[in-house]
């Protein structure tokens, strides 16, 4: 033991730059160093370079000498625009009507499957098959079976008797509602699969004292199963509103946006003015309007979760 | 007691129903996919084709003058590299947050979990100019290059890290093993499961990837499934039975994968849901 103390005390030791701990210190940087300058060329440098982008006017066809510096104009522009408008109005529909029913139906069939079921890994599978599907192949197929006239969606509620059914797709008051039922189709399994998760870590005993309490199973979802899940539904909530907020592959491939503007969303207006019509200040301050919208949501559910999570 | 099991089972009846809501429709694209032309849209629906059209719908889509085997090998490139690619970089920093002590790893972390909120949407822009301007409009270089790093598995492989026993690492130190060893032959053996299901599902979602080649690529030569299938439906728009044959096999390699590891997927799944 004196004898470390002795070695490490020495002049030469004082005088070797490698030392343990910067050896260490200069380890963890060249392994971070990948990742950290990735994620600084790839996301946080066109982050900040588009909110510069925001207050130019650029036609990316003009050449860098074609940027001219408009200050805010483009910001009070987007709220006179009424495709901007209507993308922002569908985008709020899309998330009102897509993430709580998500959350409360994946929930509930969850419930189920973990407390009632026989051949719980089936039915795990058969929920969990949409999402691993390519969404374009889906789209495909949901473009067929929407077919106003032939689609086999039309020609089953024909038969149930009901005489004039939607045209979906092509048509203005029902194609973002279309794209919303291919969207929790495919989105539910996913859910499901994340809370099935999360009751699994709920230990049994809770259940069985409450069964003895005499308590009966919608009481035992009510006071036990909801709680625990708090921190399950917590992410759930937030990173699902803000995937609903960055739709586009199905809007794109099916409906462009349309007809008449009725399925566009805030994503497809920035490829539309950004990557058509190559104005990149516009479609830049799009985009900050959106990242602001999801660190807005992001905080708000991150503060109200402070009181109703419960651990 | 049995009375509650015989309510189990009805459930399960029920829910064999409901389930069938979410597979009908790939069940359609398979029928729909061997038929002919004329009878994909016979109603009520046959569900085994009276006339099989599969091959001749197999050929149109995989050897016509642009088909799916060029979209499937620029794809199948495209998700490997970027995979593998994913992998080291985000392993490589997973242990370093996870197992070495250096000065603002702390700052690097909280970072990390702060760029989980930036959406690729709303850099697309920027991206795009940087892309061009680098000369890389219109390759797949460009695609592995902005997807390659990901703050979200590097934060599942932190967390997944920060649960293997330091004992391991000190003894192979004893042996004298130093840092790029201890990675190498220690952190990445011992962490196989959690880099299998982070393997599948960036593969998965690079394979899904419709935005990214939609932007960054502009020869047909280069398209990769996603936009094949745009290609198609621009093509043969009012052929069903095409597009459907072309819709199948881009899930093929997906399912196949799904089915064989659905342990993976499904833990992998979880585990960013639940400790995320």
């Amino acid at each position: 033991m004196n004898e470390r103390v002795a070695i490490s005390k020495s002049p030469e030791a004082k005088k070797r730059f490698w030392t343990r701990k910067r050896r260490a210190e200069a380890a963890g940087w060249l392994f971070i160093a990948p990742e950290v300058i990735g994620m600084i060329l790839v996301s946080l440098f066109p982050l900040g370079f588009s909110l510069v982008l925001s207050f130019t006017e650029w036609n990316l066809v003009g050449g860098l000498s074609a940027i001219k510096w408009i200050g805010l104009d483009n910001f009070f522009s987007l709220f006179e625009d009424n495709k901007f408008l209507m993308a922002l109005e569908n985008n709020i529909w899309f998330t009102i009507g897509t993430v709580p029913a998500t959350l409360v139906i994946s929930i509930a069939l969850s419930a189920v499957i973990q407390k009632k079921l026989y051949a719980k890994s089936y039915f795990k599978v058969a929920f969990f098959i949409p999402y691993i599907c390519s969404t374009i192949a889906t789209a495909a197929v949901w473009s067929a079976l929407y077919h106003p006239s032939k689609g086999p969606i039309n020609q089953a509620l024909l038969q149930l008797g009901i005489d004039n059914p939607p045209n979906w797709l092509v048509d203005t008051s029902f194609s973002l509602v279309a794209i919303m039922i291919i969207y929790v189709w495919q989105l539910l399994g996913y859910q499901m699969i994340i809370f099935l998760a999360g009751m699994t870590n709920i230990p049994d005993e809770l259940y069985e004292a409450a069964t003895i309490d005499g308590a009966n199973g919608m009481q035992q979802f009510r006071r036990i199963t909801l709680p625990l899940l708090g921190p399950t539904t917590f992410f759930l909530t937030i990173t699902s509103i803000i995937s609903s907020f960055k739709v586009f592959d199905i809007i794109k491939f099916l409906t462009n946006g349309g007809p008449n503007y009725s399925s566009t969303v805030i994503v497809y207006q920035i490829y539309e003015e950004g990557f058509q019509r190559f104005k990149m200040g516009y479609a830049s301050a799009m985009s900050w309007v959106l990242f602001l919208m999801i660190v807005l949501v992001t905080s708000i559910t991150w503060i109200s979760q402070n009181r109703k999570v419960h651990y | 007691m049995r009375k509650i099991q015989l309510g189990n089972w009805l459930l399960t009846a029920a829910f064999a129903v409901i389930s069938l809501f979410f597979l009908l429709p790939l069940f359609w694209m398979l029928s729909a996919a061997s038929k002919t032309e004329k009878d994909v849209w016979t109603f009520p629906i046959q569900w085994i084709p009276e006339k099989w059209n599969l091959i001749e719908n197999f050929k149109e889509v995989w050897m016509g003058d642009v088909s799916f085997t060029l979209f499937y090998g620029n794809s199948l490139k495209i998700s490997i590299l970027t995979t593998l690619a994913t992998l080291l970089i985000s392993a490589m920093a997973g242990y370093a947050l996870s197992k070495l002590k250096f000065k603002g790893s702390a700052l690097v972390f909280s970072l990390m979990l702060a760029f989980m909120m930036i959406p690729e949407q709303a850099t697309l822009v920027p991206r795009y100019i940087m892309i061009k301007e680098l000369g890389l409009y219109d390759t797949h270089l460009s695609l592995i290059l902005l997807s390659m790093f990901s703050s979200y598995f590097t934060f599942l492989l932190r967390q997944f890290m920060a649960g293997i026993h330091n004992d391991m690492l000190e003894a192979a130190e004893l042996d004298g093993a130093g840092y790029f060893r201890i990675f190498w032959s220690v952190m990445l053996p011992l962490s196989r499961p959690i880099l299998a299901t982070v393997g599948i599902i960036k593969f998965i979602w690079t394979w899904n990837d419709y935005q990214g080649p939609l932007i960054f690529l502009y020869s047909t030569d280069l398209y990769t499934i996603p936009l094949g299938m745009q290609f198609f439906k621009e093509e043969f728009g009012t052929r069903i039975s095409v597009m459907m044959m072309a819709a199948v096999s881009a899930d093929i390699p997906l399912l196949a994968l799904f089915l064989a590891l659905q342990k993976q997927v499904i833990n992998g799944i979880a585990i960013g849901g639940v400790k995320g």
